[in-house]
């Protein structure tokens, strides 16, 4: 079918790989007073060249690799950039964040890279051996990443509870895998798909989704299987946050996308419902518990299990629409997530000095342009149009009204409003509170590196919500060249717009 | 062929002025910060004088596109185009023209403020977005600038951060709106669904082309947009956010909680009429929110102590009469009464920002009076303006109110012809309350005897005096406006050429049911009688306000002790902050712990938390030992929903 | 012959019991293992179906699981150590710094 050497469409994964691999060796090699700010710079640069690779293989012939595990289309493509993309300006701000505190940083840099290497692998595996290869490379990474500050008591329990729970929910995964290889016979999405259509063992196959939806659900901290959250994004580094509670997620969502619509398409009258409750759930849940919440990490750690709330909203409109909505959503959600995080690390440093709302009162005045960043993450957060978050929301409710899932509209509109209370909370704690000189911390001036982060994803946020059309249109090539899969029946059922079902 | 009106600049230039006196203002002298501020607000009012002198050859409607398509989804699309049409060029004219008028006087009255920079840059910013909100020619960007305004607003009310009810009417203002949008939001979404565009044009059209089209969705849309509107008009339910918003500072009340931001609803309802036009339901929902709100305000009005609250009200209480004239598809009357209101009530507030600023800050009826010799400029300007609210021939607020009035009287589109009757009176009365609560604030500032502390006054160095002349023309203007601003529409009965509603009849003459008044030489007679009883009964309001407050300044507290209860009511506006506050408010945050598992949190939200103690403690204790942050009970957590997936998974495959 | 039912039941309930001590175990390392009873669970069922269908594929999956359950487990320990180390405890009933 392809005279495409394998080997091409895992060249992202490639590249990031000797990065990781060479940031490793040579991290013992230097003395322990040396700064490890040239590895950083040399991660970037692999990261660089990985982005830049994954933006070539748009130009390949969409197709498999390495027997039917790997495919690389637009789709993947799109999420390898998303990926690449959250890692470089991870990177970005967090060059001068253990700077002074910690050792042997470059295996910081190089766990980044291997634990994005996971994430990529998951978006293009068309097999669920792969996927689990995948899951398995970038979730033992961010175990470690969530302990990195050795010395607090806090991040080694963020770890060890993130690692517990977190290969818990992966066994209930893998026995999902099993099921479904005992009920079709193979464990790649498109044969199962074959094997799910054909209409055998429908119970087994039940259980099968069941239980993969489950390992998905504790990845991307839908509710119920988002307990772990909150705790782990209040114990770990904040740049790790940013980084985890963005990328890990995009990965899995893909990987659900891919289970979900392509493997299990004709049983959609399974999983719709059970995404519908979860989205509901996770919305609800989510925008609660961040209402009451003191602790900025955490009260952010309960919007993210929101805005996952939000992005299963639109898996649940199952349309090509649907999709795309997911994949730009997806997109407009890292950009923003990342940027508050990047913000709180470099306000609150590696002591994190600022825990508390209260702890951030007044201080448009002594960090203007830290503040006004924030300020423009936390409008575009609430869904403030001319940012991304406005239109990732639009988009995906606006797919979702055109599936007849009204009810699921009206609960998410009802769901954004009520969030804009706590993040119009941190907003007027930075710029309506009188800042208290008393509790006056010098932080370190921002370093360019971090500045240039800052940029991007201040750019990003305006881009995608001024003149979002660019990401649209590759988020609909990704749904389109992947969408017309086994459940295109069951998806034209479904566009139809019909108001009151 | 259609000239280009660089329609793309209008917007921008504001914008411009934001962004140079964001990021510089804080370095640059104020004489600078003033001029970019002014130059820009100026140049947009400048275009929009250029565009309405060309206007006239122009083809309508004049629709300019930017970017087509803005953004593409499978099945509909939206463009970034702006539309050009009377009623924007009217909606154009007042924004710009009452805006450099109103940046005119933060000059002189924001001088001695902190932040002078951060002022202007907002204020720049609301004219960015109420610009984008007017020109929008889909509804997807009129939501753009619906929420920009909103936000701007609630930068503006918090301005003074160092008060906390300052950011707390922020955030009261922001959160009311959410609820709001949510509607307008959900209209959206539904015209997406229904009709596959958002494009003002090819909805209309649409709806244009399918006579037979009636109610059904129509009306739910209709509806939707109704609560929008509520929230960004300040009707009921959604008011209780326009009196807190008077904690910004007075240029802002002026501009955007009298003059523009607030009539965004109206502009919006008169905007989508045809959608109205087909549902008798929702006008008739408009008419009563409208004429409930109208005199519910009134009342309130009439009791409060803070002037700026008194003309808060006020403003409540006129929108309501502007949505009383949208139910009744008397669009143009509407957008009439929008626009002389927009010319009294600004001065009204700029006036009050006056004698404020003459008085050092000070806000408190009670404590001012006597000043009409010693601030002459404000008081005779003030005086047009409270002429021109109680509807005094011929001050412009007489031909808006007659002509609302007078639809009103002869609505034919409520389903009942008592309903029109019943409402014209509760318009009537309101008119009568106006009357009353204008004059009392008139005479409670100007005359009788100086109730306010010299000492205090003296804080400036100078005592109580008049405003620079940066604050006094705007005044003036502003004052001759109310005077003669009413003409362009002086009614056919009274011998004038109504060219105001003609003017916007490209607009709303398309519609069968926005005709409801048809001219005939007894309806004539019938305006005239009735514009007479409207002048009568403000006239009656006006001697009361007279007997009690002039010549009688000690009767009115007596019948507040007499009647307290009333006056309790009235003081605590009913009490419907309270009751939202127990019936939403407090709620929410009670399940926002019971998510958290945790007890009480006081002092985390202003003492709810206080009220929440004895219910919750008992629930939660039980709780937090399982909960307590412990990796088995989490684990349990995730078994749990594991075993809910999994019946209801196999539940699904069973049935199914 | 064994018919395969026989083996899934076992595979469940081995995946039971270790769903069971994860959640009454109150030793670090004990609720790790109960994690590798999980695993095993899975490859027991793997190589049940595998057997059933003939598929070789089935028990190369195993085979990774093993691998992986190797390198978590490796990463799962030193986390342990680490955590040993601030709190001197392995309890986990006592690691609850941070509560929701």
């Amino acid at each position: 079918m392809t005279a495409v050497s394998p080997a091409l469409r895992i060249l992202p994964e490639i590249l990031l790989t000797l990065t990781g691999v060479l940031v490793m060796v040579t991290e013992p090699l230097l003395s322990a007073k040396t700064s490890r700010k040239p590895l950083g710079i040399f991660a970037l640069l692999g990261t660089l060249a990985a982005i830049a690779a994954s933006a070539w293989q748009l130009h390949l012939p969409a197709g498999t690799a390495f027997f039917n595990t790997i495919q690389t289309d637009a789709f993947s493509v799109f999420f390898h950039l998303l990926i690449g993309g959250i890692l470089l300006v991870t990177l970005l701000v967090s060059l001068n964040y253990f700077e002074g505190h910690s050792t042997y940083v470059g295996e910081f840099y190089a766990l980044l890279l291997f634990s994005a290497v996971g994430m990529m692998l998951m978006t293009s595996a068309i097999e669920l051996l792969m996927v689990f290869l995948g899951l398995e490379i970038s979730s033992i990474s961010t175990y470690i990443l969530a302990g990195y500050r050795k010395r607090s008591a806090v991040s080694a329990e963020a770890s060890i509870k993130y690692f517990l729970l977190g290969s818990f929910a992966t066994a209930f995964f893998l026995y999902g895998v099993a099921l479904c290889f005992g009920a079709t016979g193979s464990t790649n999405i498109h044969s199962i798909a074959t094997g799910v259509a054909s209409g055998s063992s429908p119970l087994l196959l039940a259980l099968a989704l069941g239980m993969m939806l489950i390992g998905l659900g504790f990845k991307v901290s839908a509710a119920p299987f988002h307990v772990w959250t909150p705790d782990v994004y209040e114990g770990a580094p904040a740049p790790v946050v940013g980084f985890m509670s963005t990328a890990p997620k995009a990965a899995a969502f893909a990987v659900l996308l891919r289970i979900t619509y392509t493997g299990f398409g004709t049983m959609s009258h399974i999983w719709i419902p059970l995404l519908w409750i979860m989205a509901v759930a996770s919305m609800t849940i989510g925008n609660l518990g961040a209402l009451t919440q003191r602790n900025v990490k955490r009260m952010l750690a309960y919007s993210s299990i929101a805005h996952a709330g939000y992005l299963l909203v639109a898996f649940t409109a199952f349309s090509a629409d649907g999709l795309a909505a997911a994949c730009f959503y997806t997109a407009a959600y890292a950009a923003m997530n990342v940027g508050a995080f990047a913000i709180i690390s470099y306000l609150s440093g590696y002591d994190e000095r600022r825990v508390h709302l209260q702890d951030y009162a007044g201080l448009a005045k002594r960090h203007p342009l830290a503040s006004a960043a924030m300020a423009i993450f936390l409008l575009s957060l609430i869904g403030i149009p001319f940012t991304a978050g406005f239109f990732g929301k639009f988009y995906v409710f606006t797919t979702a009204m055109h599936s007849g899932l009204w009810i699921l509209v009206t609960i998410g509109l009802l769901n954004s409003g009520l969030a804009a209370f706590y993040y119009l909370r941190f907003l007027s704690q930075l710029y309506m509170q009188p800042y208290d000189a008393a509790q006056d911390i010098s932080e370190a001036p921002a370093q360019p590196a971090f500045v240039l982060g800052i940029a991007i994803l201040v750019a990003a946020v305006l881009v995608l919500g001024i003149i979002p059309n660019r990401v649209l249109r590759l988020a609909q090539a990704g749904a389109a060249t992947y969408f017309p899969c086994s459940g295109t029946n069951a998806a034209e059922v479904h566009t139809q717009p019909n108001l009151l079902r | 062929m259609t000239t280009n009106m660089h329609l793309w600049l209008l917007p921008l230039l504001p914008l411009a002025g934001f962004l140079w006196n964001g990021t510089l203002g804080r370095r640059l002298p104020k004489t600078l910060v003033t001029s970019v501020a002014l130059l820009f607000s100026g140049a947009a009012f400048a275009q929009v004088l250029w565009i309405a002198a060309q206007f006239r050859s122009l083809a309508l409607p004049h629709v300019e596109s930017f970017a087509t398509p803005w953004i593409a989804i499978h099945g509909f699309q939206v463009d970034f185009s702006f539309l050009l049409d009377p009623l924007t060029l009217i909606m154009l004219l007042v924004v710009t023209g009452v805006g450099f008028l109103i940046h005119l006087y933060s000059v002189g009255y924001m001088a001695h403020e902190e932040g002078y920079w951060r002022f202007f840059a907002y204020l720049n910013l609301f004219l960015f977005f109420m610009l984008t909100l007017v020109l929008a020619e889909n509804f997807l960007l009129l939501f753009v600038g619906w929420e920009g305004v909103g936000l701007a607003s609630y930068l503006l009310i918090g301005f003074y951060y160092n008060k906390d009810s300052a950011a707390d009417a922020g955030k009261k203002a922001f959160i009311v709106n959410r609820i709001g949008d949510f509607g307008f939001l959900l209209a959206i979404f539904l015209l997406v669904a229904h009709f596959g565009t958002l494009s003002f044009t090819s909805i209309f059209g649409a709806i244009a082309a399918h006579p037979a089209m009636q109610g059904g969705v129509l009306t739910t849309i209709a509806l939707l947009l109704v609560l929008g509107a509520t929230g960004k008009s300040a009707q009921i339910p959604l008011y209780i956010w326009l009196p807190d918003a008077m904690e910004g500072p007075t240029p802002v009340s002026a501009l955007i909680h009298a003059a523009t931001m607030v009539t965004a609803g109206i502009y919006m309802v008169a905007r989508t009429h045809v959608l109205f036009d087909r549902s008798p339901l929702a006008l008739g929902v408009v008419a009563i929110i409208g004429a409930a709100t109208a005199i519910f305000a009134a009342t309130i009005g009439i009791v409060q102590t803070d002037i700026k609250r008194v003309l808060a009200y006020s403003t409540v209480s006129q929108l309501g009469y502007m949505f009383l004239a949208c139910g009744v598809a008397a669009y143009s009357s509407a957008i009439f009464h929008l626009v002389t209101h927009a010319f009294f009530k600004a001065l009204l507030f700029l006036a009050a920002g006056s004698v404020i600023h003459a008085l050092g800050g000070e806000q408190d009826l009670r404590a001012m009076g006597g000043l009409r010799k010693k601030i002459p400029v404000t008081f005779w300007t003030m005086t047009a303006a409270v002429f021109a609210i109680c509807g005094f021939f011929p001050f412009a607020g007489f031909f808006s109110k007659d002509a609302i009035l007078f639809a009103v009287f002869n609505a034919s589109v409520l389903h009942s012809l008592y309903l029109g009757k019943l409402l014209w009176g509760i318009g009537l009365v309101t008119a009568g309350l106006t009357s009353f609560y204008m004059f009392r604030l008139w005479y409670l500032t100007f005359f009788g005897s100086a109730r306010y502390n010299e000492e205090h006054a003296e804080h400036g160095g100078h005592g109580v005096h008049e405003s620079s002349w940066t604050m006094l023309l705007p005044l003036i203007v502003l004052g001759v406006l109310s005077l003669v601003g009413g003409w362009m529409g002086w009614p056919e009965a009274l011998g004038g050429h109504d060219s105001f509603a003609h003017f916007l009849d490209p607009v709303f003459g398309a519609s069968a049911a926005a005709a409801p008044v048809v001219m005939s030489s007894a309806s004539a007679g019938m305006e005239r009688m009735l514009a007479g009883l409207s002048m009568l009964i403000a006239l009656l309001g006006w001697l009361l306000a007279d007997i009690l407050y002039h010549r009688n300044p000690k009767l009115p507290e007596r019948m507040a002790q007499k009647c307290s209860a009333l006056h309790a009511l009235l003081l605590h506006k009913y009490w419907i902050d309270e009751l939202y506050g127990a019936i939403i408010v407090r709620p929410l945050l009670a399940i926002s712990r019971v998510v958290l598992w945790r007890g009480v949190d006081a002092g985390i939200v202003d003492g709810s938390g206080v009220a929440l103690a004895s219910g919750a403690s008992g629930f939660s204790s039980i709780v937090r030992r399982m909960q307590s942050g412990n990796i088995r009970s989490y684990a349990g957590w995730l078994a749990m929903g594991a075993a809910l997936v999994l019946i209801f998974v196999f539940y699904l495959a069973h049935c199914i | 012959m064994i018919p395969i039912s026989w083996y899934l039941v076992l595979s469940a309930a081995l995946f039971s019991i270790g769903v069971g001590a994860f959640l009454i175990k109150r030793n670090i390392i004990s609720i790790f293992m109960s994690i590798e009873l999980m695993l095993n669970a899975v490859n027991l069922a793997f190589v049940a179906f595998a057997h059933h269908w003939h598929q070789v594929s089935g028990q190369i999956f195993v085979f990774f699981v093993m691998v992986v359950a190797a390198a978590e487990a490796a990463v799962g320990l030193a986390i342990i150590i680490a955590v040993f180390r601030s709190r001197e405890t392995l309890n986990v009933d006592q690691i609850n710094l941070m509560k929701l």
